[in-house]
């Protein structure tokens, strides 16, 4: 191997850019992050003869004048402002269909004196609409090397290949040098006119289906349907899979606490590290099954024209259609929530849309309140099979989705108030979904989540179990060991920190019991559960959730419970706004390159918590 | 040159129309330019969506969809429709 040469891939969204780099590298690419900024780098790399080649897929872009981050990454790097300036050629990926959009564009690049070499995507779809592209004359007038390739099929990628040994070859001096995107445009016409054969005509597939998609009626009723499917598929299929990765990860522990001596180092093996290896795989499955999901819909061309159904009721929030996807998926949880966020363009929305995303009621919220619910709201009938139970849940889960616009409205016009970026939206004709390009997405996402998010989960899940588990009690052989656990955490340091958060918290009817609990659902939320039943002393015997529902609920004999009902209904609206979740916080850090939002979200998510549950105490004693 | 002259947003009603220029020099202005809005292109009102807001247009083989407030920066004029 002689030395390496650097070509970048540029092309607008939904070009095809993605698939053929995909085409072009395997499924090898590294993923990072630009300096500064939260867009995916994405470097992948082969070798052609006695070269090794390296390719950077820069982010889907229409100008070199940026209006949004992704754009912004593209222009700086061709200009060698990020510190790469051995840029050996630029690969411009154009798809065929729509050629005359894409050449002022690869105009501006050439004028930038970057050898460059056209590849035109999709010529399959171009030949089936009839439409005839004179490649050598489009060669000829450009003065650069053109390549005709089907990315998802790999035609044409043996022959892009080879250019790629004598980047010097691709000249850009033939073209003139022009200012204005006007007359740029002017000069793209009129070669348009000279390669053209034969116009293409419009997919007549594509139009047959908007036809029911976006009919007026159906439209509603198709886009009603697609987001059932969101929701089933994590409720219904991601579910299992997170239930069994949790019941492994509890097996496992187990076997390994039995296997090895009793001891502290075992302890923080089994309840430290294994537990915290589990809560970051046990969002393995719904990221997979989410952006599985997330990249069909947007390679099939339905993504675009579900933002374009819901973009009027967004707009209101001022967001826009593709923040809608985000906001759906946080329901289930906002780890991929936040992660899906990466479709939105505008930096201040998707800002905006991360800011407020954890307010919507995620699954592991459910366990928390169907506990908190069923010991304390009674299970009166209010009308027909509807319960007072059924509509306090479903008043939980509406206040997280009106929260979550609210809070958007109001950063959208305070915080991130600002000129914001026009909305445009193109929609790609329906396309089969290539199922390589989309595993590949899909890999990419848990590759960053596992890394750059999981190792924060990790850390976080270990100071939690160090908190609860230390200073060490001495077991009294005289006590359950029921008792025996109780005792541990009551004189923890999570203990000791929940009863100084008293002077916080005890206005809103929070007790150091209630605290702690507070501190370990940080961790996970399911740990809340658990928590509280070791500080309530609740047996596993008494049947896990039904016996502690009884047991904070019962009366003691001076009539008084543990839990008090407007302590409860504080808490439940406290769970609804504060962010008590660690791989939250670590997402948000992964998604935003810094700690300067997830700890804003800490704050100011918590001041909206104790604002909420204050008043909801102080109504539910009045 | 018409009084109040049509717009983009004014679509629906002329279903065909061909672009005159793009109002302003700012991003949006540019923006509209690249995506193709230039002079004499032929642009066809496809739909608007089902509950309001944005509308779908085709131009250049591609289709686009676009909020009633970029698609005021427009200027066109109807052509006979098909």
């Amino acid at each position: 191997m002689t030395n390496t040469l650097n070509f970048a891939l540029v092309g607008s969204p939904n070009s095809g850019k993605t698939t053929l780099f995909n085409a072009l590298t395997g499924m090898r690419a590294k993923t990072g992050n630009y300096p500064g900024v939260t867009v995916d780098r994405r470097v992948g790399g082969l070798v052609v003869g006695d070269k090794n080649i390296q390719i950077t897929d820069l982010p889907g872009s229409y100008s070199l004048r940026a209006i949004s981050e992704e754009e912004h990454i593209t222009a700086s790097y061709l200009r060698g402002e990020l510190g790469d300036n051995n840029l050996s050629g630029v690969v411009f990926v154009a798809d065929s269909t729509s050629l005359s959009r894409s050449l002022p564009f690869l105009l501006s690049i050439l004028n930038l004196n970057i050898p460059t070499i056209l590849v035109c995507t999709m010529i399959d779809e171009c030949k089936a609409r009839g439409g005839d592209i004179d490649f050598f004359k489009l060669k000829a007038e450009l003065g650069i090397p053109v390549v005709g390739v089907v990315g998802n099929q790999g035609l044409g990628v043996t022959d892009l290949k080879q250019f790629f040994l004598e980047p010097q070859e691709w000249k850009t001096t033939s073209v003139p040098v022009l200012d204005s995107t006007e007359e740029r445009f002017v000069w793209a016409d009129k070669i348009i006119n000279k390669v053209l054969r034969h116009p293409i005509s419009e997919s007549n597939l594509t139009r047959q289906i908007d036809r029911v998609l976006l009919h007026p009626v159906l439209g509603i009723l198709v886009f009603a349907a697609f987001i059932t499917v969101f929701f089933q598929s994590i409720f219904t299929w991601a579910a299992p899979a997170m239930d069994l990765f949790s019941e492994w990860v509890n097996q496992f522990a187990n076997f390994c606490s039995a296997a090895l001596p009793a001891g502290i180092l075992t302890d923080l093996l089994c309840n430290g590290i294994i537990q915290g290896v589990g809560a970051v795989l046990v969002f393995v499955p719904q990221i997979a099954v989410l952006f599985t999901l997330i990249f069909f819909f947007e390679a099939s061309g339905y993504m675009a024209r579900a933002a374009f159904v819901i973009d009027r009721l967004m707009g209101w929030a001022g967001l826009e259609g593709r923040c809608f996807i985000s906001l759906l998926s946080s329901y289930a949880c906002a780890v991929p929530g936040i992660m899906a966020t990466r479709a939105i363009p505008s930096p201040r929305d998707r800002l905006a849309t991360i800011l407020v995303a954890p307010f919507a009621t995620c699954s592991a919220r459910l366990p928390v309140y169907a506990i908190l619910i069923s010991a304390f709201v009674p299970n009166t009938t209010v009308w027909g099979p509807f319960t007072l139970q059924g509509f306090t849940l479903m008043g939980l889960y509406l206040l997280g989705g009106f929260s979550a616009i609210l809070f958007a409205a109001i950063f959208k016009r305070g915080l991130l108030r600002g000129a914001s970026l026009p909305f445009f939206l193109e929609l790609p004709p329906y396309r089969f979904p290539s199922f390589k390009t989309i595993a590949a997405q899909v890999t990419d996402r848990l590759k960053v989540f596992v890394r750059d998010a999981g190792s924060i989960i990790l850390i976080g899940s270990v100071v939690l179990w160090f908190l609860l588990s230390f200073p060490q009690h001495q077991h009294d052989g005289s006590l359950s060991d029921l008792q025996n656990r109780q005792h541990q955490i009551e004189q923890s340091y999570a203990a000791d920190f929940g009863r100084a958060l008293e002077p916080a918290f005890s206005p809103l009817g929070f007790d150091w019991k209630i605290n702690i609990g507070i501190i370990g659902s940080f961790a996970a939320r399911e740990l809340m559960i658990s928590t509280m039943a070791q500080v309530y002393a609740v047996h596993e015997d008494d049947g896990g959730f039904n016996g502690f529902a009884a047991v904070i609920s019962k009366s003691d004999e001076n009539g008084k419970r543990p839990i008090s009902f407007a302590s409860a209904m504080s808490l439940l609206v406290f769970f609804v706004y504060a962010l008590l979740c660690l791989s939250t916080v670590a997402v948000v850090k992964r998604e935003t390159n810094g700690w300067r939002w997830p700890i804003f979200m800490l704050g100011y998510m918590f001041a909206v918590a104790w604002v909420a549950s204050f008043i909801t105490y102080r109504l539910a004693l009045a | 040159m018409p009084e109040h002259p049509k717009t983009l947003a004014d679509l629906s009603e002329i279903v065909v129309a061909k672009v005159l220029t793009v109002l302003g020099d700012d991003p949006v202005a540019e923006r509209l330019r690249e995506m193709g809005f230039t002079p004499d292109t032929t642009v066809y009102f496809e739909r608007q969506a089902p509950l309001g807001g944005p509308m779908i247009v085709s131009l250049r083989n591609y289709q686009l969809s676009l909020r009633p407030n970029e698609a005021k920066r427009v200027l066109i004029q109807g052509l006979s429709s098909l």
